[in-house]
């Protein structure tokens, strides 16, 4: 048993690390943010790079198409501010979405808040998914 | 699209995909445990969804 935790502690720490610098690691948790997968990508996990995505974009994309906002950033609205910073998870999709003037909202469609939860939660399992590429660059994974 | 039941399959086929990719490293153990993640969504929204159903009262 010694030996079994011994040997997975070997092969932890001789797990390569692909981004071992300061600099480096900011630049993958960047790209993840800005690129869902782009930063698996970057460092050779394609298969999951696709997957996360596919998926995210879909998430967005339907969003927008459910006719969700992209909350603003006000500060004397505390829920609205949180939902804003969750959908920020986007990059740049959230980015190019505020400056075609995407993402408006309709109330009074009957997709409204599908549409809100779609965008809400694309963000969220960015997060997610930068953290997960963090993990991987310092060789945690 | 309106349907309900449609976005909820998105929504959670979405979801479990990210989820499955982020705790699994092999493709098939992603498969497998996107599919159980799946099924447990859409089990659980038509359980609450059916203990939902005298209400309101």
């Amino acid at each position: 048993m010694i030996a079994g935790i011994m040997a997975s502690k070997s092969s932890a720490a001789e797990r390569p690390r692909a981004a071992s610098e300061p600099g480096a690691l900011a630049l993958v948790c960047l790209a993840a943010w800005a690129i869902p997968g782009a930063a698996h990508f970057w460092l050779g996990r394609r298969q999951k790079a696709a997957v996360f995505f596919v998926a995210l974009l879909t998430m967005f994309v339907s969003g927008l198409l459910l006719r969700g906002r992209l909350f603003p950033f006000e500060t004397s609205e505390p829920l609205v501010a949180l939902a804003a910073i969750a959908s920020a998870g986007m990059g740049l999709p959230w980015i190019v979405a505020h400056m075609v003037g995407a993402g408006g909202g309709l109330v009074t469609a009957v997709s409204y808040e599908y549409g809100n939860t779609f965008l809400i939660v694309a963000g969220l399992l960015n997060f997610l998914v930068i953290l997960d590429a963090f993990d991987v660059a310092v060789g945690r994974k | 699209m309106t349907s309900h039941v449609l976005l909820l399959l998105l929504f959670a086929a979405l979801v479990s995909a990210v989820f499955a990719a982020l705790s699994r490293d092999e493709p098939g153990a992603q498969l497998k445990t996107g599919a159980i993640m799946f099924g447990g969504f859409v089990g659980a929204a038509i359980l609450l969804g059916w203990l939902m159903y005298p209400f309101p009262l």
